[in-house]
């Protein structure tokens, strides 16, 4: 009994000095389930200050491409209360890509991208959180 | 016997475990403790900080991609000559270094800067900022080959006009043949009537007169030439980058195996001074980066010049740079459509109200007084600035939260920052005017 808990408190006080990290996920589901999105970044790893641009892609719930959804992005972070340094814009890559051009990211931490897509008659959004 | 709920302890054998754990429960927090508190310790996560300060993982400078010959030597000497040459002023007697002064790490000591006229700014140094996206303190130029052409006109600064200086740099018998060398052949600005004495759009009613009295296909003449001059003084400015610092020799001796002992570097208030800057001071928000900068946008409650109106800032610079002749999407650009994000991608909206460019702090202490307008005077009022966070007079202060840095903090984090004194990395000559 005594040395169980002897063994236990060394191994807490071992714990305490190790890091354990969640794995990220890589695709995100909008709010109300009707669209999921994955990007790829053109930097990777995202760095601060530098310009550059994310290839989206988007499908439908039931795993389907879509290919012609009108697309709007705000964000910043929530911490500082303010938003993204730039405006970025899309283009459409085809097969359900998007090109999102003009993202900088200007301070390291907790940023969110929010992501409206409006396709086929719906209209929901995506919140891509990224920790600088 | 000791009783503690869970736990059930033995006399004699037992109470040599227990002291075991107590060993290591000490041993463990004492070890935390020298971790986190003895100065000069550092996490791998603030060393990675460091790191990202350290002026050697500044990149290579961009190249400008709106400026062709930025970084063509010849144009860099022709646009050294042009830094310094006074007859590109009205009156003669002011070039671009009477405000932007070598000795004074390219600025001039003063509130707002006074040449011809008296200037509605602060004269911000010029060191470091090939790296900027944005020129002025509300970034309505995209180049420095491009901002230069501003004070050469602005009747408060040069106060001159591009006809008579185009011509003077074109018809100069040293100026003259280097231009050609670098832009091809001088068009002929000889004929008066096509090419009056003095003329400008849009300084004063003479000058924007005579200017609009000229064909557009004259005026695209001379635009091209004053551009042309622009980007020689550009490349000029181009080589100004700050050297190593105090701060860079106590991160190199941080994170690499140089053989330098980093506490034979800075004192025990510098090491605090830097732990507060990568953290509580939360400075790294803003002036992050090698130089000490993220080059953006922030309204953080600076207060009004005396007497003045609160200052507008980025909300009418953004505006002005994309409408203004000479920016990278502009006919004079060298840059293609694509090569110009920054200007494509600019942003508006209700932040960017009373929001100014965030300077680099290398060499800071040699670039007093402080802010868009010189309002704050000394280091340490910048840093109670920043720790009492007013309110903003117009917009909303980014920097809202005071930062709770007690005296000796703020003596501690004013102490690092003067580390960041260093000389401009070039060869003394390009500091004084050309022989």
């Amino acid at each position: 009994m005594l040395k169980k808990n002897s063994l236990f408190i060394v191994c807490m006080l071992l714990l305490g000095t190790i890091q354990v990290q969640a794995a990220e996920p890589d695709s995100w589901q909008s709010e109300r389930g009707r669209f999921i999105v994955s990007y790829e970044s053109q930097l990777d790893p995202i760095t601060i200050n530098q310009m550059h641009s994310w290839t989206l892609h988007i499908t439908a719930a039931d795993g389907s491409a879509v290919p012609d959804a009108e697309l709007a992005i705000a964000g910043g972070m929530p911490e500082h209360n303010h938003g993204l340094a730039t405006a970025p814009d899309f283009e459409p890559l085809g097969d359900g890509d998007y090109l999102l051009q003009g993202l900088r990211f200007h301070m390291m931490g907790y940023w969110e991208l929010e992501l409206t897509v409006s396709a086929n008659g719906v209209k929901d959004t995506v919140i891509i959180p990224l920790e600088l | 016997m000791i009783q503690i709920p869970g736990f059930s302890f033995q006399t004699g054998y037992s109470r040599k475990i227990l002291m075991a754990g107590l060993v290591v429960l000490v041993a463990s927090a004492s070890w935390l403790f020298l971790m986190f508190r003895t100065p000069g310790t550092w996490t791998e996560s603030e060393k990675v900080l460091i790191s990202s300060l350290w002026i050697e993982n500044l990149p290579p400078p961009v190249t400008n991609p709106g400026n062709a010959v930025a970084t063509d030597p010849l144009a860099a000497e022709l646009g050294h000559n042009l830094f310094f040459d006074k007859r590109l002023s009205a009156t003669g007697e002011f070039s671009c270094a009477s405000c932007h002064q070598p000795e004074e790490n390219f600025t001039d000591g003063l509130d707002k800067a006074r040449a011809t006229g008296q200037s509605q700014r602060n004269t911000p140094s010029i060191v470091g900022l090939v790296y900027s996206p944005w020129l002025y303190w509300d970034g309505r130029r995209d180049s420095l080959w491009s901002q230069s052409l501003s004070p050469m006109e602005d009747p408060q600064e040069q106060a001159g006009d591009r006809m008579h200086i185009v011509r003077l740099v074109t018809q100069d018998e040293y100026y003259g043949p280097i231009y050609e060398r670098l832009f091809g052949q001088v068009p002929d600005f000889s004929d008066r009537s096509r090419f009056p004495e003095h003329a400008a759009p849009a300084i004063n009613p003479a000058l924007d007169s005579a200017w609009q009295g000229m064909s557009t296909a004259d005026q695209e003449l001379v635009n091209q030439a004053f551009a042309n001059i622009g980007k020689a003084i550009g490349a000029y400015e181009s080589l100004l980058v700050p050297a190593a610092s105090r701060f860079d020799d106590y991160a190199e001796a941080v994170l690499t195996d140089n053989g330098e002992n980093p506490k034979d570097i800075f004192s025990n208030d510098e090491i605090k001074g830097l732990r507060l800057y990568l953290d509580k001071a939360r400075c790294m928000e803003c002036h992050n980066g090698p130089l000490f900068t993220n080059f953006e946008f922030h309204n953080t409650g600076i207060l009004s010049y005396p007497g003045d109106l609160p200052d507008r800032g980025r909300i009418d610079g953004v505006r002005e740079v994309r409408k203004q002749p000479f920016n990278c999407l502009g006919k004079y650009s060298d840059a293609s459509p694509d090569q110009c994000q920054e200007l494509t991608y600019a942003r508006d909206g209700a932040e960017l109200i009373g929001a100014f460019k965030t300077p680099s702090l290398r060499n800071l202490e040699g670039t007093a007084p402080y802010m868009h307008k010189g309002q704050i005077a000394t280091l340490e009022e910048t840093i109670i600035h920043y720790n009492d966070a007013p309110l903003a007079m117009i917009g909303h202060n980014e920097a809202e939260n005071p930062l709770g840095l007690l005296p000796f903090e703020r003596r501690q984090l004013e102490a690092f920052l003067k580390t960041l004194a260093s000389p401009v990395a070039v060869d003394e000559r390009w500091l004084q005017p050309p022989q």
